[in-house]
């Protein structure tokens, strides 16, 4: 299926990351999107006015590997090494909506034909929500690394965006797959290293303190975010199967209780539709929030990770030279080594600082924005059902 | 004869009159007033904010006391559970003796048969009613509360206290206090059923056994399941009761009366499912599922035969109505606990977050989803109670109804089938007279004679007991219907307004925290 979202949807959907796509420079978004089974095509669309492209205004088609491409590129890039590299975006997953069409499909023996057809209803705008979802992050992720102001220069990013042929010939082939398995493994050793160096720079130790807590803190939130989300959904699609036996229940009467059951099968349907919408707000606005930082606050520790890296190869290279200098042996070499580790790692640092402290900025100012929205949509939808649930009462007690 | 209703003495926020707009023509319209459903001892929850709901007085005692030995309970619920698997629990005896007679009960109204002075007394009782209830008014309130463990172990059990509070001239005082234990219920319940059942009265049905829940009471496990149920129970218990006493017939009944006023209760043994009563029971059911299927009556009367199909499709309606119910309050119990738990987590994540106002704005979260999960606690009490309970009743309620259906069956069964042996033994009369052997004739034509006329008062008391039957269901019918009327509309109201209560906190535990969000700089 293709999607096509309006302006004030995406308005909506960009809500993780704030103050993207503002430089007319350089404008990238994806306007539509193909869903063919597993596969998701997204057209990414850029217009720019910058020299360095051969056209001011083009599309390319690209597919969720080409993104993972670009982002590994970037993470292996040297001169890199100091800045937050954008989180790459999770692959699409249907799996939920898919198992859940399944379910139903089993089950629509026992349901009447309304019922099965609000359920289904349900479904498919439960698919298209995970879609639309799917394609904003991918969005988001292309929109940070075109407001970077170093990252946007990047000579991979702008063949992703221009390149109009099928980009698969420059992917990972299986080589490097397995190099960047190994990569991952030797993070992990790093993580070790990080807590075990000794952090000569108050704000880097404050710094990784933070990060290393609250990274599990807020996986934590996020899966327990989304059970309750989750809970929600359920709590909605009950009120379909009551709406719709009220409603049989109703038909069958022909005593006084015709009209209130009638009347009440009418108010759970229509409670059910604004239960539903609490439960994607909150999703929207609670859980991809959490979600997103949590794989943004895993980008600052991987700078960490590597500003460590370039501490222990420091010290291990000041250690080569007094070595060197014991032995009378390889001085300049040893010297030279150790001149760059320091001005690599000074780098580090210098950009490092900079980069979490707009991090902060940013996180601070996409969470304030979410939950002042969230707060918002859930007084509206109380006080939508709370009218709703009178409107009913009286109806009824009039009646 | 619509009258106006007074609200009932325990009076909550929100309440409706009711007002009987149906035809008045109905006896029993004037002798119910408004009783609402359900009338819990403990307070609404919907309307308590925050609170924890299963603390309150009428919830199980925490004391503990020491067991005393009595074997049969063990094996006695155990194995009725296991080997009755249809979902009629209560005992419908056929036309045979109650098997709950232990001596010392005396059944003062009469013993359970076709007696043909029964069915008389029956319709002179639905006379007397009449003049009965225009004078006393219907005005009786029970109260089931205050449960308390006696015993330990496997032997021990729930005793229940019961307050009846009542101006009618029926029982001897205002106020009358007993304590009750559940097979006391059932014993009651059981007794009624063989008494009214087979003349086609609606005997409300008692609630059910479990064997899961009262074991994990009795081996005391006194965590919040087993409070639940017995909470669960002791609410279903009230209205049984309550649904019992607005039967005009059966308020009247003794055993109703002995049951709401006597101090000492014999032991109603005979509702265990070894004992030879419980046997029998077994047996009669499966003696009725057969004959069900084997009895074909020739419905003269197309109100019943309308009926009956109104009831099996209410039925089939009700129970789907009730699965789903139970499966939101299933869901809603869940939110609440994924909720909570999403509080827990969001206060360690403000905790851990070094931007001051951020932390501050997580923290409050925390603290808004946590008064959240308690509202949703409370929104599943009451689609529990109000709704899902509701559901529950109406669908063994409409048990009873059919079980009715099928006494009248069998009625006319029994008057058809002795119709045919007076057809058999006024043919073998007629056979009599041809035949050559004048000795013996004589006296074989007495006796036959003697037979035969005896069979033609059975067959006239036959059609009359099934004319009476046939008279009855559709006055319970009709009395039932305009109950269920009530029951619902009533609930209906009620269940929007926890609805209401609980989506009007949400609005204030919501615009509470939106300063706090915008707060964060």
């Amino acid at each position: 299926m293709t999607s096509t979202l309006d302006d004030s949807e995406k308005e909506k959907a960009r809500s993780v990351s704030v103050d993207l796509n503002n430089d007319a420079s350089l404008l990238i978004d994806i306007p539509d999107a193909l869903c063919e089974r597993d596969k998701v095509k997204f057209t990414v669309h850029t217009k720019t006015t910058l020299s360095c492209f051969q056209k001011l205004d083009f599309s390319v088609p690209r597919q969720h590997e080409d993104f993972i491409w670009l982002h590994d590129t970037l993470v292996e890039t040297e001169d890199y090494a100091g800045l937050i590299i954008p989180p790459a975006p999770p692959k699409p997953d249907f799996e939920s909506p898919r198992e859940k069409m399944h379910k139903l499909g089993e089950g629509e023996a026992t349901m009447t034909k309304e019922e099965y057809s609000k359920m289904k209803q349900e479904l498919e705008a439960e698919y298209l929500a995970v879609f639309k979802k799917t394609v904003q992050v991918h969005e988001v992720f292309l929109q940070r690394l075109s407001s970077h102001p170093i990252l946007s220069k990047d000579r991979n990013f702008q063949i992703f965006l221009e390149y109009d042929q099928d980009l698969s010939v420059r992917r990972k082939n299986a080589k490097e797959t397995f190099g960047s398995f190994f990569k991952n493994m030797v993070k992990s050793a790093d993580e070790v290293i990080i807590s075990g160096i000794k952090e000569v720079d108050d704000f880097f130790e404050q710094e990784k303190t933070f990060l290393l807590d609250y990274s599990s803190k807020i996986k934590d939130s996020t899966a327990k975010a989304e059970k309750m989300t989750r809970s929600h959904k359920n709590v909605a699609d009950d009120y379909i199967h009551i709406s719709a036996t009220l409603s049989s229940l109703s038909v069958d009467d022909n005593t006084a209780l015709k009209k209130h059951l009638e009347k009440f099968a009418d108010l759970f349907e229509k409670l059910r539709k604004v239960e539903g919408r609490v439960a994607s707000d909150e999703e929207l606005k609670l859980t991809e929030l959490l979600r997103y930082y949590m794989r943004d606050i895993q980008a600052a520790k991987d700078l960490l990770y590597r500003r460590a890296r370039a501490l222990a190869d420091y010290e291990n290279s000041n250690k080569a030279l007094d070595k060197a200098r014991l032995k009378s042996k390889d001085m300049a070499q040893a010297e030279e080594h150790q001149q760059q580790c320091l001005q690599k790692f000074d780098k580090l640092s210098e950009s490092g600082k900079r980069e979490l402290t707009s991090f902060k900025g940013r996180r601070v100012v996409a969470f304030r924005k979410n939950l002042i929205e969230m707060a918002e949509l859930e007084i509206k939808h109380a006080k939508n059902n709370m009218a709703l649930l009178q409107g009913c009462i009286e109806l009824l007690k009039s009646n | 004869m619509a009258a106006e209703m007074e609200p009932p003495p325990l009076g909550n926020a929100g309440e409706t009159d009711f007002r009987e707009l149906e035809d008045g023509e109905d006896l029993f319209v004037s002798t119910v007033t408004t009783l609402e459903y359900p009338e819990p001892s403990s307070p609404e929850p919907a309307s308590l904010p925050a609170e924890d709901i299963s603390i309150n007085s009428n919830g199980p005692k925490q004391k503990d006391v020491s067991f005393d030995d009595d074997p049969e309970d063990l094996f006695a619920e155990a194995t009725e559970e296991v080997s009755l698997d249809s979902p009629e629990r209560e005992p419908i005896l056929s036309d045979g003796p109650s098997p709950a007679i232990t001596p010392v009960t005396p059944t003062t109204m009469l013993t359970p048969r076709m007696d043909l002075g029964a069915a008389d007394m029956f319709e002179r009782s639905l006379d007397e009613i009449e003049e009965d209830n225009n004078g006393d008014t219907f005005d009786i309130h029970i109260a089931v509360s205050d449960p308390e463990k006696v015993g330990d172990g496997m032997n021990a059990y729930m005793g229940y206290k019961v307050t009846t509070k009542t101006s009618m001239t029926i029982f001897n005082k205002n106020e009358t206090t007993v304590r009750r234990r559940f097979s006391d219920f059932l014993g009651l319940h059981s007794k009624l059923a063989s008494k009214y059942l087979h003349i086609g009265y609606i005997v409300p049905p008692a609630p059910e056994k479990s064997i899961v829940g009262m074991t994990k009471v009795k081996v005391g496990k006194e965590d919040l399941s087993s409070a639940e149920f017995v909470e669960k129970r002791r609410s279903a218990l009230e209205r049984y009761l309550m649904r019992t006493v607005k039967h005009p017939v059966l308020l009247k009944d003794p055993d109703v009366i002995m049951f709401l006023e006597s101090s000492e209760l014999p032991r109603a043994v005979s509702t265990q499912a070894l004992s030879g009563a419980g046997i029998l029971r077994m047996v009669n059911k499966a003696a009725d599922a057969v004959n069900k299927m084997t009895i074909k009556m020739n419905e003269s009367d197309a109100w019943f035969e309308e009926k009956h199909q109104q009831f099996e499709n209410l039925d089939l309606q009700l129970r789907k109505l009730h699965a789903s119910v139970e499966s939101l309050v299933c869901h809603r119990k869940e939110l609440s606990v994924n909720t909570a738990s999403f509080a827990k987590s969001a206060a360690m994540l403000g905790n851990s977050e070094d931007h001051t106002a951020l932390s501050r704005a997580l923290s409050q979260l925390a603290e808004v989803e946590e008064k959240i999960d308690r509202l949703h606690q409370d929104q599943a009490y009451a689609d529990f109670y109000l709704f899902s309970e509701l559901l529950g009743d109406y669908v063994r309620l409409i048990t009873a109804v059919k079980s009715v259906f099928d006494q009248r069956m069998k009625t006319w069964s029994k008057w058809q089938d002795t119709q045919l042996l007076l057809q058999k033994k006024r043919e073998s009369e007629a056979k009599l007279q041809f035949a050559n052997k004048p000795d013996k004739l004589q006296q074989a034509k007495d006796e036959i004679k003697e037979v035969r006329s005896t069979l033609e008062g059975k067959v006239e008391q036959g059609e009359k007991d099934f004319e009476l039957i046939s008279k009855t269901i559709r006055k319970e019918v009709s009395r039932f219907e305009k109950e269920r009327v009530k029951d619902f509309k009533a609930v209906i109201i009620k269940y929007l307004e926890s609805l209401v209560q609980t989506q009007q906190q949400l609005i204030k535990y919501w615009e509470a925290f939106l300063p706090e969000a915008k707060a964060i700089a």
